[in-house]
């Protein structure tokens, strides 16, 4: 709390000091969100934002979590996928726009193709190495106690992964939320994205702060409040967290 | 009578025949036995154990239980290992649980019976604890329940109490002694420990190293319950303890290089050390 203080502080002065309109001042800046929001643009933007996140999201989830399972469990998919899915890591998501433009035209499924191809591969990542590191020991156990098959997946794979799981779904929202504001910017798409743009448009410094701001608290908030106490819970029911 | 447990003509071995872990072992075990497999790291006692919980298959040979084939890990032949290997993320009472429920016994029955064989092993009050709010002790306790609530043909205990403390394991000696006079269950119960051998078992199996065999089999007619420090069980133990000594100095002198000459002088030395007196 005191360091964002200060940091304020900072910044205040160096508005001051400096170019009011290239960087403009926390009270511009505040002043730019409260007409936004009043005028509606601002909450307009971050629902539909948000809404496309939640979309894109719950794909690359439901979608990373299969795709990790199979690449621990499954030897085929494994040399197959598995090079293709540590390779395309390595791409930012962003290089996925100019393809998705000319594959799925210039709208919603765009911007959604960026977000899944953005966030899947790490949570597929993730999922695989949980569930790789299972200890074998309980798997052998699970077997002489007659699980077998799916109910060895649901009941024993499944929860003993989760802690790993959990920690890449919480880095996939991320990726999902970069891919997401990348591929907003591009055009008239309703979201966060487009408000920044016409901030640039419109030469309102104080408008793209103001967004930019929105931005981090949004991410910030959804990690903490989400994911952080997710995770938290997980781990403590696990017996993870010995202190 | 037919033996519940047996192992014909058993060989194990990895790595395409270099190294066997068990070679030609015989073994049978009756109903209602309790069975110590006893012997230095390394005699493949754990893979006896594995053989028969299905867990591993042999090179060659054959391993039957009543009569069958064993093709895989079945609940009618639980296994308890070093480690409890309970499930983290379940309460205690739902870790019980879990074997019958992937039995698929109904709600009612399942309820009975994890209550009955937690307050066998004295848990029913920490029902609700996960693992990890467990002592060591509590949680073989646990895993103990979990092995017996699916009131199976026979329990594998793969040095269940190893890893505790002495006094810790004392009183679980005498916990499953109760509980196998209770239930009559056949046991197989894998240790180095020759004292727990001798403590525990109406027959201890000696196992011979490099390659794995059956060295000795004892009977130990001793009655029950057993007490930790009675003279008879320390006089067992003793001669256990003298048959696994020529095996263990077998392997230490395999591991450390020639100069090691064992303290007890139980094997004469190597050709090479002994400038072949022997001829």
């Amino acid at each position: 709390m005191l360091f964002l203080a200060v940091l304020g502080a900072i910044w205040a002065a160096a508005s001051k000091g400096g170019d009011a309109f290239l960087l403009p001042g926390p009270d511009d800046v505040l002043r730019a969100l409260v007409t936004a929001t009043r005028s509606g643009l601002l909450p307009r933007a971050v629902l539909r934002s948000l809404g496309r996140l939640c979309l894109g999201y719950s794909v690359s989830l439901a979608g990373g979590v299969v795709l990790g399972v199979c690449l621990a469990r499954v030897r085929v998919v494994k040399d197959t996928v598995g090079v293709l899915v540590l390779g395309l890591q390595a791409v930012p998501s962003v290089c996925w726009l100019p393809l998705a433009l000319l594959w799925f035209g210039l709208g919603e499924a765009a911007i959604q193709v960026v977000i899944v191809l953005g966030s899947l591969l790490s949570i597929t990542l993730a999922t695989e190495s949980a569930v790789n590191t299972i200890p074998p020991l309980l798997l052998r156990a699970a077997r002489t106690m007659g699980a077998r098959g799916l109910v060895l997946w649901t009941r024993v794979i499944l929860p003993a992964a989760l802690p790993g799981i959990v920690s890449g779904a919480r880095l996939g929202w991320t990726f999902a939320w970069r891919s997401l504001l990348a591929g907003e910017l591009l055009f008239i798409s309703g979201g966060l994205g487009q408000v920044l743009e016409i901030g640039r448009e419109l030469h309102d410094m104080a408008l793209v702060l103001g967004v930019m701001a929105v931005i981090v608290a949004l991410g910030l908030a959804t990690d903490r409040l989400v994911f952080g106490l997710v995770e938290d819970r997980v781990r403590r029911a696990w017996g993870l967290d010995r202190s | 009578m037919e033996p519940i447990i047996a192992l014909r003509g058993v060989t194990k071995s990895w790595g395409g025949g270099r190294a066997a872990a068990l070679a030609e072992v015989d073994l049978e075990v009756s109903e209602g036995q309790f069975v110590c497999l006893c012997g230095p790291s390394g005699c493949g006692k754990t893979t006896v154990l594995n053989l028969v919980a299905g867990l591993e298959f042999p090179t060659a040979g054959e391993v039957r239980v009543r009569g069958e084939a064993v093709r895989g890990p079945s609940p009618e032949r639980t296994v308890m290992f070093q480690e409890s290997a309970l499930f983290p993320w379940l309460t205690v009472r739902r870790n019980v649980e879990f074997p019958l429920e992937v039995a698929g016994v109904p709600r009612a029955e399942r309820d009975a019976r994890v209550e009955r064989y937690l307050k066998m092993v004295h848990l029913w009050r920490s029902r609700d604890s996960r693992p990890h709010e467990l002592s060591g002790g509590m949680r073989q306790r646990a895993a103990m329940a979990r092995a017996l609530v699916s009131e199976p043909q026979m329990l594998l205990m793969d040095e269940p109490f190893a890893a505790l403390d002495a006094q810790t394991r004392d009183v679980l000696h005498a916990e499953l002694e109760r509980i196998w006079l209770e239930t009559r269950k056949t046991v197989v119960f894998v240790t180095h420990n020759v004292r727990e051998a001798a403590r525990l078992g109406d027959r201890v199996v000696i196992f011979g190293t490099r390659p794995g065999r059956v060295k000795r089999d004892l009977t130990v007619a001793l009655p029950r319950p057993r007490g930790a420090n009675d003279r008879e069980v320390a006089t067992l133990a003793a001669v256990v303890e003298r048959e696994l000594e020529i095996e263990i100095e077998k392997v230490i002198r395999e591991e450390l290089d020639d100069a090691w000459t064992p303290a007890g002088g139980a094997v004469p030395g190597g050709a090479r050390s002994d400038l072949g007196g022997g001829i």
